[in-house]
């Protein structure tokens, strides 16, 4: 009997080698005569120890880590297939605290299966959701969706339950699901670990939300500097047209739905739910004016759902195990779990799925073990580029929407980014203020214009040219962006600006030298 | 390659894909993935294949950073400069980059910054094509460019 392997195929693995450690692994194999099924998972998420080789041994998967190429034959000396000690040995998978205190949810299968075999999904209960969404009415899975009490997870946090009963209440002859998987935020990998390691979760949720509102065709629209996830999804949807579960008469149901991937183009500004639809239907990606909401008028002015790839991913299991099952994680107004994603200067960074309420110092110290470089954390930026950056007095703030904004910081899409004390708070507020002046649609003013005149002051405050006043009139501008501007773009890039000048404001105090 | 076969491979590419809602942005990229790049002479070729104006079309064109409009170098290596790249050393690892290369054949090889690769837990991260690179010290960095059999 062949002994099982697996090598993760996801995007991290691969960018530190995954592909020479699957193919050495083959060639040992084959040299020693030994009977092996490869793999190719997806990852679990701990991503330090990534390329993190798994065994399937009686006992359970037995874990190897970080393993280069240059690893393999020593792991087969050690005879590993059986689960063998080693070095780079870490015992049973399961067992690592890492993801035993977590509570994964969305990310249940996410390293566990084989990303593109069916039967694999489907031994672990996977398109149980879309099979009891078949049998019930479309209020109905919309009523199940609000119960849950699920919120977006692309950083805006509005009720999916009630963007989806405006499209199912709004007639037309056409509707639209739309997957947003435009993520740009620095710090998140959430959904492209999602589509590379568990495809099928995604097509399910999409599919579940046609049924709800009574649309037929749907949109993946991944970012170009995700190839690998493209080529997955493409892959997954054709499995699943082929077996029914997609196309035009889905598990001979009689309904119909149809899902595409379509790639941007390097605009961050995209991720914005109305910039995404223009450039979906071929346009530059230029932010709409709401209203109309894209629920009534979207894409090409069909009532449209539109919702990030954590979102969708979570109705399956909502639908699975029911609402009240959901709402039971998490605190207060925030329910269910969030995919943290604990990045940068970070020594045990990865993926953290938890109810929200967690704290930053527990994802912090307690799953990531502090910082990378061993020096003292400074500052941490939550909620991607337009997030702001906390200081150590806010790390036992819980991790919930309300809490969050109490503080004057958002969670979005649970991205978070730490920076050791050689970081520049100043620097970062200008890079800030260029990011957005770099990526700015340019259709509001307070953004288009706003960004790089801050760029301008913030460089004049770096240089120490009269600093007092070029604060005061940051703190003008910032309020111009906040209040001014059409979308997030402009709007929360004060975020990341005021926070760090409000916290850290010796980094602004240029050092006059002697 | 010539301006008769980019017509050519460009009309194939129109009449392929010109049907689908929202045709555009597919368009742009297979054009690209096909001719490394967008010539700007095939503007009209595509305005009139989609009813739209030469305006409409180069505005796209320009507006996304992943399309261009001159031949790329022979190699393109990308190097995430967002946060936490830069919490991990992405700027001295850009610094590094130019001066390895500052000395190699010009269109031999360009640096370019991209905004996140969603390696952020194992920065910081490059790209060369679809490749992808994590964790990358400078010395990483000599290895690569020595497989990649760029000259400095």
């Amino acid at each position: 009997m062949s002994i099982k392997i697996f090598v993760p195929g996801d995007s991290a693995a691969l960018a530190l080698g995954a592909d020479a450690v699957a193919k050495n692994i083959l060639a040992e194999a084959a040299r020693r005569n030994m009977a092996v099924e490869l793999v190719r998972n997806g990852s679990r998420g701990m991503l330090w120890l990534e390329p993190l080789v798994e065994v399937q041994t009686d006992k359970g998967r037995v874990a190897y880590g970080p393993v280069e190429g240059k690893d393999v034959r020593a792991l087969f000396d050690a005879d590993f297939l059986h689960g063998g000690k080693h070095k780079l040995g870490l015992g049973l998978t399961e067992e690592l605290p890492y993801l035993k205190k977590q509570e994964r949810l969305t990310f249940a299968r996410v390293g566990i299966t084989d990303p593109l075999s069916l039967e694999d999904y489907l031994a672990h209960d996977g398109f149980q959701g879309l099979r009891k969404a078949l049998a019930m009415q479309p209020a109905a899975i919309v009523q199940q969706v609000t119960d849950s009490g699920l919120r977006g997870r692309g950083g805006a946090a509005f009720p999916t339950g009630i963007k989806w009963k405006t499209v199912l209440n709004t007639a037309a002859a056409q509707k639209y699901i739309v997957c947003n998987a435009d993520e740009g935020d620095s710090g998140t990998f959430a959904d492209r670990m999602l589509m590379e390691g568990d495809p099928f979760l995604l097509v399910e949720g999409m599919t579940i939300a046609a049924l709800a509102v009574g649309a037929t065709q749907g949109y993946i629209y991944v970012r170009s500097e995700y190839p690998h996830s493209i080529t997955i999804l493409n892959e997954a949807i054709a499995v699943a047209r082929k077996a029914g579960y997609l196309g035009p008469n889905i598990l001979d149901s009689g309904k119909s739905f149809e899902l595409e991937v379509r790639k941007g183009a390097g605009a961050y500004v995209c991720g914005e739910e109305t910039s995404l639809l223009e450039s979906l239907e071929g346009k530059r990606g230029i932010v709409r004016a709401k209203p109309p909401l894209p629920a009534i008028a979207g894409l090409f002015g069909m009532p449209t759902v539109i919702n990030n790839v954590i979102s969708l991913a979570s109705v399956p299991i909502i639908l699975d195990k029911g609402a009240a099952f959901y709402k039971n994680y998490g605190m207060g107004r925030s329910n269910g779990t969030l995919p943290f994603q604990l990045a940068g200067n970070i020594k045990h960074g990865g993926l953290i799925e938890k109810a929200f309420g967690v704290t930053l110092r527990q994802l912090m110290y307690d799953f990531g073990g502090g910082s990378a470089s061993g020096r003292p954390i400074k500052a941490v930026q939550v909620g991607g580029p337009l997030g702001a950056y906390l200081p150590e007095s806010q790390w036992d703030t819980p991790l919930d929407y309300e809490a969050y904004t109490a503080l004057w910081a958002v969670l979005g899409h649970g991205g978070i980014v730490v920076h050791d004390d050689s970081a520049d708070l100043a620097k970062l507020a200008r890079y800030a203020m260029k990011f957005c002046a770099i990526e700015s649609c340019g259709k509001c003013t307070p953004c288009r214009i706003g960004a790089t005149r801050g760029v301008e002051v913030m460089d004049k405050i770096i240089a120490g040219q009269d600093t007092e006043a070029q604060v005061e009139l940051l703190r003008d501008l910032c309020d111009t962006m906040l209040n001014g501007s059409m979308c997030a773009m402009g709007g929360m890039t004060p975020y990341p600006v005021l926070s760090a000048l409000n916290h850290f404001p010796r980094d602004f105090v240029k050092k006059i030298p002697v | 390659m010539n301006l008769a076969s980019h017509t050519e491979s460009i009309a194939s590419i129109l009449s392929s894909q010109q049907n689908r809602p929202g045709a555009l942005l597919p368009i742009l990229h297979d054009i690209q993935e096909a001719l490394g790049f967008i010539p700007p002479d095939s503007i009209q070729q595509i305005a009139s294949a989609l009813n739209l104006s030469r305006a409409e079309v180069h505005g796209v064109i320009t507006f996304y950073h992943h399309f261009r409009t001159t031949p790329p170098a022979r190699h393109t290596i990308e190097i995430c400069c967002a946060e936490a790249c830069q919490s991990m050393g992405a700027e001295r690892l850009v610094e590094h980059a130019k001066q390895r290369l500052a000395g190699s054949k010009h269109g031999e090889c360009e640096v370019k910054p991209v905004y996140c690769l969603g390696l952020c837990a194992t920065s910081p991260a490059l790209m060369v094509g679809e490749e992808l690179h994590a964790r990358v010290t400078p010395e990483k960095f000599d290895r690569l460019i020595e497989q990649m059999g760029i000259k400095t």
